[in-house]
């Protein structure tokens, strides 16, 4: 087994290796057909025109192709803006679709062969060394080590992991025509699945699915003997592969919009935005039901979800955040901050969030009834900070990339829109609470180590009083992992569910108050 | 001088007015921290210091296991924050105190400071047994109590080939479970015919030991250790039995108990039997100087089938929140713990106890004991002649405090017990219903008709507990 797990390893990074590699691989020439093919028609006569000292070059690098590329059309967008011509400069990006077509060389001629040798093999060295893990050994919790493991407690492999994983997030989010290789390798999958060729994105939802389906098979090793864990890991592993994954690219094969069923506004912040609605509004039936649907989920699906089973059926059930972070995350869960500093931190940063996002959002509906009126301006400026700021710097770069340093929930517990409002659904008007048994704490701390959201659970079970808190996911791991089996997830009825002065049962003595 | 100014660590300099009012407790364990804890919640003001040698902060003695094996830091053990104790203004010294001066009240430590105090309060827990074996005192032979013995172990256990734990109880059981964490070989030597027997009933006792077995321990049963072997260099190379077998090994865990830590204050006017002896209110014989927790014993046990001396955790913390209540209150109450429990985990299975189930039937009583097929799990129930609930022992499967604690009081009978079980249970959800197996062993065994309860579509799918 020893041997198995060994090649495993071996395996995933050789793919690790090569994934990053594939990148730089090949040469890089342009030609004039391939930029009259990937421009708009407004634009197509000038950058044919601006790129010209490109054609025929072979570049070796695509640094050296993608620097070229940059001083041409930047030159030639500056004169325009120096005059003031702004209506004539070109804001759209063709760094990425321009790099990806001159791309010549092993890649674009054998795709399927790189997207097994990196993805694959990884995916492959991930399974052999996961599947055996924990075998011959009896159910139950499997946390030996872990705070002597240089991966999970800051050690130098968490290190280097947290510090790839940014830097993976900051080129896919600004420099993705660094990674064009990568996606001509998906293109073949992308054909298949809709009809149409990859984009970055595609790339980041097959990588980030297969993160969530491996580390979930991981999670059922690790947590065997749990039924609860195992369910709620089924479940993000089917939400992601089918809502988040395939019934998107599904329906942009039949010229649908890109939807998620699953996203809900405001942690999808873009769905009241001007081209989505579009987009909805011109799909017929289907838009429609998009519309409706997103809709009913945010005004009565969450209130009335969260008032029956807590923040959980989303965020730790649902959720591709969640997902990710209950999956590929679960190492680093103790990783996360108990102090009463960071809660603080916490409320202030995650109502701001919400409150950012229901401005911005409530700026934009108001602007696409008034039809760009003053507020054009605004609504984009707005959509570029959120964007820039929460949608890719926070939910991204820090949201997976700090999983090795400060736990795996750091978007959904500081950042997160969502959160924060099913958390004041939660917090105020739920059945679901974490139950704390009477006198059986021992303080031994498990509960509070194990907690992702940051939550100092054993300050409540140690004076008897049941966990009500807005941040709760609902994972479950506290429970897991008491000793004493003082914890437990429930709905029920409200009255007892909030007890502020709580009573230990035990003592005859007095009837003491917390 | 010296009589009239203290100096604490904070180096705060106190009147002599305060130090008549000052509150100290020896010991920062539960008991200790408890009763602190709670004086404050009653008077904001009251000077209150708690002394302790092991550690500076409270941590969680229960914990120790898992810094060993790497499931927490240190840090994690401590219950509060480093900056709740200034905030609540309880101050901490860590020192050892080496005498009392009873008729002067005042505290001598190690390093020659004195201490003044109001109100003394001994809360200094206990200290590992050991029975005098030869080489009982080699390196590399030791208890697991304090955080010191953990340090200890820790350096102690690196690259040996085996290790010998001597004693079947629950320290012991831990100790083995964290030298198995390490992947190191255990022989786990326990003089009983079953494990911890004098406390479980045969079947429970089985229960456990075929579960060590399982984690690959060689767990020998009603096998007494003789010696323990000196490699010359006074460390341990092995242990000798009583049948003059010889086992190799580099470590050894003595866990066959502990004692009340009493030993600073043998021959003095305060009076000791095996622990500090105190009424039902915690006074000792000495007027202003209390005892709590581990290191205290009954004069009269707090009630029937409880022990003159409590060495666990949670009625460290009631004598704590009582004797608080006590010095904060004019009319002072009686210790009176409620029903009983427990709880442990052995390896995977974890153990719960509500009020009292002795590991032999008495006369009179009756018990229905049931065992999933998995062997894991296991409940049993004790009633008395008029069929009224006395405790449980519950293996594998959570059990609801309030629900039991409601239902020994009131002696609800068996049957009303098993119908109800449901309610009990505080297994997580999704979990298999065990209640329904026990049902229908319990109707085929007893001859009876209970009926599973039913739940609605409904409650199951807002997964309502009723
Ligand atoms: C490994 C282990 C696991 C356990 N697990 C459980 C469990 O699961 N459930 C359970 O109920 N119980 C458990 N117990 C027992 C439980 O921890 C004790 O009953 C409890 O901690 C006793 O608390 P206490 O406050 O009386 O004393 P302690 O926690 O022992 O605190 C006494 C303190 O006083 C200090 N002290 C003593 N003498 C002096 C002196 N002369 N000068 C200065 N300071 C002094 C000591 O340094 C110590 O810090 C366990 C014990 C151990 C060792
Ligand atoms: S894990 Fe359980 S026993 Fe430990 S502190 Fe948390 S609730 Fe208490």
């Amino acid at each position: 087994m020893k041997f198995l797990q060994n090649t495993g390893l071996t395996l995933f990074v050789i793919g690790l290796v090569i994934f990053t590699v594939i990148p730089l691989l090949g040469t890089w020439k342009l030609e004039s057909s391939m930029v009259a093919e990937n421009t708009k028609e407004m634009h197509r006569e000038v950058m044919v025109e601006i790129l010209d000292p490109m054609y025929d070059k072979t570049y070796h690098s695509h640094f050296a192709f993608i620097s070229d590329f940059y001083s041409h059309f930047n030159a030639y967008n500056d004169s325009l803006k120096a005059e003031e011509k702004w209506d004539q400069v070109i804001w759209d990006d063709y760094a990425f679709p321009l790099t990806k077509r001159a791309s010549v060389g092993p890649v674009p001629s054998s795709p399927l062969l790189f997207l097994f040798l990196s993805i694959g093999l990884a995916v492959l060295g991930g399974l052999l060394y996961i599947l055996p893990l924990y075998r011959n050994e009896t159910a139950g919790i499997k946390n030996d080590g872990i705070y002597f493991s240089s991966m999970k407690a800051r050690g130098w492999l968490g290190i280097v992991t947290g510090t790839y994983l940014i830097g993976f997030y900051i080129i896919l989010y600004w420099y993705p025509e660094y990674l064009t290789n990568l996606v001509i390798m998906v293109d073949p999958l992308s054909q298949f699945l809709s009809g149409g060729p990859a984009s970055q994105w595609f790339l980041y939802g097959l990588v980030y699915t297969l993160a969530i389906l491996v580390m979930g098979i991981r999670m059922f090793r690790k947590y065997r003997g749990n039924s609860y864990q195992t369910i709620r890991t089924v479940s993000v592993m089917f939400f992601q592969l089918s809502f988040a994954f395939l019934i998107p690219e599904i329906l942009v094969l039949f010229n649908m919009p890109w939807h998620d069923f699953k996203n809900i506004w405001p942690l999808d912040y873009s769905f009241f935005y001007e081209y989505r609605l579009e987009g909805m509004l011109n799909s017929g039936a289907l838009g429609m039901f998009m519309l409706v649907w997103g809709i009913l989920l945010i005004i009565i699906g969450v209130p009335i979800f969260t008032y029956f089973y807590g923040k959980r059926w989303y965020c730790s059930w649902v959720c591709g955040c969640g997902g990710l972070a209950e999956t590929l995350g679960d190492p680093y869960r103790q990783l996360s901050d108990k102090s009463l500093k960071s809660w603080k931190i916490e409320r202030y940063l995650v109502h701001g969030v919400l409150v950012f996002a229901v401005v911005m959002t409530g700026v934009t509906l108001a602007n696409y009834f008034m039809e760009f009126g003053l507020l054009g301006e605004a609504t984009n400026q707005l959509h570029s900070i959120y964007g820039f700021a929460i949608g890719s710097a926070f939910a991204g770069v820090i949201g997976t990339g700090f999983y090795p340093f400060m736990g795996n929930r750091v978007w959904c517990r500081f950042g997160c829109p969502l959160a924060a409002y099913l958390g004041i659904v939660q917090r105020f008007k739920s059945r679901f609470r974490i139950t704390t048994n009477g006198g059986q704490c021992i303080s031994c701390g498990n509960c509070s180590t194990y907690c992702e959201m940051g939550i100092d659970v054993r300050w409540y079970a140690q004076r008897g009083q049941n966990i009500v808190r807005s941040s709760c996911v609902g994972c479950g791991v506290c429970s897991a992992v008491c000793p004493r089996g003082v914890l437990k997830l429930e709905n029920g009825e409200e009255s007892g569910r909030i007890n502020d002065m709580p009573i230990i049962i035990g003592n005859n003595s007095i009837n003491l108050k917390s | 001088m010296l009589f009239l100014i203290e100096k604490i660590e904070s180096g705060r300099i106190f009147p002599m007015n305060e130090i008549s009012k000052n509150i100290v407790i020896i010991g920062n364990g539960i008991s200790g921290v408890t009763c602190a804890r709670n004086i404050r919640k009653r008077d904001q003001k009251v000077p209150i210091t708690i002394i302790s040698g092991e550690t500076a902060h409270f941590f969680s003695r229960t914990a120790l296991m898992y810094i060993y094996m790497g499931h927490m830091k240190y840090e994690h053990t401590k219950p509060y924050a480093d900056d709740f104790w200034k905030k609540n203004g309880l101050r901490l010294h860590q020192a050892w105190v080496s005498s009392v001066d009873f008729a002067n009240k005042r505290l001598v430590f190690q390093n020659g400071e004195e201490m003044g105090y109001g109100q003394l309060i001994l809360a200094t827990g206990s200290i590992p047994n050991k029975f005098g074996w030869p080489g009982e005192n080699l390196e590399g032979v030791q208890g697991l109590y304090s955080y010191p013995d953990l340090l200890s172990m820790e350096k102690h256990t690196q690259s040996i080939s085996r290790a010998v734990v001597v004693g079947g109880g629950l320290i012991g059981i831990e100790m083995v479970e964290m030298l198995c964490s390490r992947n190191i070989p255990v022989t786990f030597i326990v003089r009983e015919k079953g494990f911890w027997d004098n406390v479980l009933p045969d079947e429970e006792a089985n229960l456990v030991s075929r579960h060590i077995r399982e984690h690959h321990v060689d767990l020998r049963m009603e096998t007494e250790l003789a010696a323990i072997l000196d490699d010359g260099k006074g460390r341990v190379k092995g242990v000798q039995l009583a049948n003059g077998e010889i086992i190799d090994c580099g470590f050894v865990g003595l866990t066959v108990g502990v004692s009340p830590n009493i030993s600073v204050f043998k021959g003095t006017e305060l009076e000791t039997s095996r622990g500090i002896l105190v009424d039902e209110t915690f006074q000792t014989n000495i007027p202003d100087v209390y005892a709590i927790g581990d290191c205290a014993e009954f004069k009269i046990p707090p009630g029937p089938d409880r022990k003159n001396i409590e060495q666990v955790w949670y009625t460290g913390r009631m004598h704590g929140e009582t004797l608080a209540f006590n010095l904060m209150n004019k009319n002072q109450v009686s210790y009176q713990p409620g029903i009983w429990f427990n709880s442990a985990k052995f390896f995977d299975i974890e153990y719960q106890t509500y009020g009292h189930v002795p590991p032999k039937l008495r006369e009179g009583d009756w018990t229905f004991y049931w065992e999933d097929s998995s062997g894991k799990i296991a409940l049993r129930l004790l009633f008395n002649q008029q069929d009224q609930l006395l405790g449980i022992n519950a293996f594998g499967w959570r059990m609801r405090h309030a629900f039991f604690d409601r239902a020994i009081t009131e002696g609800w009978e068996a049957d009303k017990v098993v119908s109800r079980l449901h309610q009990a249970s505080f297994n997580p959800e999704f979990y298999k219903d065990l209640h329904k197996l026990l049902i229908v062993a319990y109707n085929k065994e007893k001859g009876k008709s209970i009926r599973v309860p039913k739940r609605s579509f409904i409650q199951k799918l807002i997964g309502s507990r009723a």
